[in-house]
């Protein structure tokens, strides 16, 4: 049974902002998601309706099955990890993880046991009797989760937990929490506008922009098949072309046609073209489907980034583990390296389309 | 730089001299000279030997206490729900319009709400009470102190509510705190600073009020500000006066040091 769904839900605010048009979402349990999107896409809203600090306009809220829309927040069986922790400034690290259970009147040896143990899930041991604001950022951030976690909840919501972090804390943050998660099997619903965040750790990824969900899936369905241009943007570098579809697997752009693994589409109808940098390789100019001229190189340490200008014009982005070999070079890739994405095409119809030309072509 | 910043410092230093350092050292002088101007403790020595001045010690304590406990009373809740509010400006300056006005004319005005024929008697009256004294007595002279110092209680309480960190509020409730628990736990907690601060600037006045002892308490109710004025005033024993002045000044310093505590951010 999914642990937690979302049905039709809207949020519309009374100065008439749409926060989020008519949201659906199941989540199973055990797996880590991830809200991504851009500030203002409605992902957090979505953190504070499920953790109850925010009701919807319309639609419900089910967790195990059971509408909890009108449920306050103090009785849902989840927990939050707050942007800035919000740890008790007047409380220290132990009462701070203790405080959901002291409020549950719960044993005080008993707290006692459970509130160490959740220090040393958490790499703290000894740090009961100090005060949160001597710690530092990755400290809190770990007393915050150990605070959440120490209520056994059903699902973690973690809203842009990691933000506040250095970029060297967040990825040993990255590894913690996914092996946490792992560890304890709670559902973790993570809200992050970080897309290599999001790609890392989950499992599931749901991509939101203005208050609408664009797509959902796995981190690579979303990276290699990404619905419409937003996405395809959002997530990774690309070099997206329009062009339009000649036939099923053939497809023209750049005054070119090309072999490609899309079909579906009616011929000549108007579609965008994507291709991922790092799928495409330099090579002889009489070998390449493309003559580009390169503009520029960077060496980004585990990669050359390289922007090339072809005959018409369009400036091509291309990742590569070696220095392009000529001033004047070939562009290759595979068929199935180009995208076709068709315009406005919601990802239920994309869906649709995909599985019936899969099954033509079984 | 440094001889630049120490010039604009005088002014400051001149007003602290003149108005803040001459008057304690002038009372202090006073206190500690009898009335043919000799150094001696002759008016300690009274004080602590007469009975009807510890009892007004105790009397200015007891009711500025009172004083203090109701204001803090009706404020606590009023900045929670003005911090709530939506136009909390529009709020926050209804409170603090009646401090614009002066205190002998609220003082005046609640003369006028309490009589014989006041307001307030009528209203009794128009629900079938018989009129009732109602100036004149502690329980008026309590409640028309703590009308008159509620802003100073609601302002620094609203500041600390105000300044609390939304989310901190929002982890208890995540945390299965109900509303109680919430404000017991984390609110009340976090705010203490400012209810201190309104305790200080309630409670230390209070101390020495005197206008509305004699318009409103109708004497009934003698305190050191009651004591200081008939000395000064009536008696004209300015050195008795002083003395008082000088124990008064004494109890306020304690007050101080025993309402600020420890700060919690080191």
């Amino acid at each position: 049974m999914n642990i937690i769904e979302l049905r039709h839900v809207t949020r519309r605010y009374p100065d008439g902002f749409t926060a989020l048009h008519d949201i659906n979402l199941s989540l199973e349990p055990g797996k880590f998601y991830s809200l991504l999107g851009p500030s203002g896409s409605g992902k957090t809203t979505i953190l504070r309706l499920i953790a109850g600090f925010d009701q919807p306009t319309a639609g419900e809220i089910l967790f195990k099955g059971r509408d909890i829309t009108n449920l306050p927040a103090s009785r849902r069986p989840l927990n939050t990890v707050f942007q800035n922790y919000a740890l008790f400034p007047h409380l220290n690290v132990f009462d701070n993880i203790a405080f959901g259970l002291k409020v549950k009147k719960v044993a005080p040896d008993e707290i006692k046991k459970k509130v160490e143990r959740m220090l040393s899930l958490v790499r703290l041991e000894g740090f009961g009797k100090r005060s949160v604001q001597e710690l530092s950022g990755g400290q809190q951030q770990r007393v915050a989760i150990a605070r959440a976690l120490v209520n056994h909840p059903k699902v973690l919501l973690l809203d842009e937990s990691l933000s506040a972090l250095d970029k060297k804390l967040r990825k040993t943050m990255q590894f913690e929490l996914r092996s946490i998660q792992k560890q304890l099997g709670i559902t973790f619903i993570f809200v992050t506008h970080d897309q290599e965040e999001a790609l890392a750790m989950s499992d599931e990824i749901f991509v939101l922009n203005d208050g609408r969900l664009q797509q959902s899936g796995s981190p690579s369905a979303i990276y290699d098949e990404p619905v419409n241009e937003f996405v395809a943007r959002f997530i990774g570098d690309s070099n997206l072309m329009s062009g339009h579809m000649i036939r099923d697997f053939e497809v023209e752009f750049g005054n070119h046609r090309f072999e490609c693994a899309d079909a579906g589409i009616k011929p000549g109808e108007q579609v965008q073209v994507l291709l991922r940098p790092e799928d495409l390789s330099l090579v002889e100019p009489a070998q390449g489907k493309i003559v580009v001229d390169i503009l520029s190189q960077l060496f980004l340490g585990d990669h050359y980034e390289i922007w090339a200008k072809d005959d018409g014009g369009f400036n091509w982005l291309i990742h590569t583990v070696e220095k392009a070999p000529a001033e004047r070079c070939g562009l290759h890739f595979a068929p199935d390296a180009i995208h076709v994405m068709r315009l406005g095409e919601s990802e239920s119809e994309f869906d649709q389309r995909l599985s019936q030309y899969e099954e033509h072509e079984k | 730089m440094k001889n630049k910043s120490s010039f604009f410092l005088i002014p400051y230093l001149m007003w602290l001299l003149l108005f803040v350092a001459m008057p304690i050292i002038l009372l202090t002088v006073n206190a500690f000279t009898d009335t043919q101007g000799q150094i001696s403790l002759t008016n300690l020595r009274a004080f602590l030997a007469n009975g009807a001045c510890l009892k007004m010690m105790v009397n200015s304590f007891w009711y500025a206490l009172l004083i203090t406990g109701l204001t803090l009373l009706v404020s606590y809740p009023l900045a929670l729900v003005i911090a709530n509010c939506r136009h909390q400006r529009l709020w926050l300056l209804l409170v603090i319009l009646p401090t614009w006005i002066n205190l002998l004319l609220k003082t005046y005005a609640f003369i006028g709400l309490l009589g014989q024929h006041g307001l307030v008697n009528q209203a009794l009256q128009f629900f079938g009470v018989a009129p009732r004294q109602l100036l004149f007595t502690k329980a008026a002279f309590v409640v028309v102190a703590a009308y008159i110092e509620i802003p100073f209680m609601v302002l620094p309480i609203y500041d600390s509510l105000h300044a609390l960190d939304k989310q901190i509020v929002a982890a208890a409730r995540d945390l299965g705190a109900n509303a109680w628990q919430t404000f017991w736990r984390v609110i009340w907690p976090l705010t203490l600073p400012g209810v201190r601060a309104g305790v200080q600037a309630v409670f230390i006045p209070s101390l020495s009020l005197f206008i509305i002892t004699r318009l409103i308490g109708g004497n009934k109710v003698i305190t050191l500000g009651t004591a200081i004025e008939e000395y000064f005033l009536t008696t004209m024993n300015w050195h008795m006066g002083s003395m008082i002045g000088v124990i008064l000044i004494v109890i306020m310093v304690l007050v101080l040091l025993a309402t600020s505590g420890k700060e919690q951010n080191r």
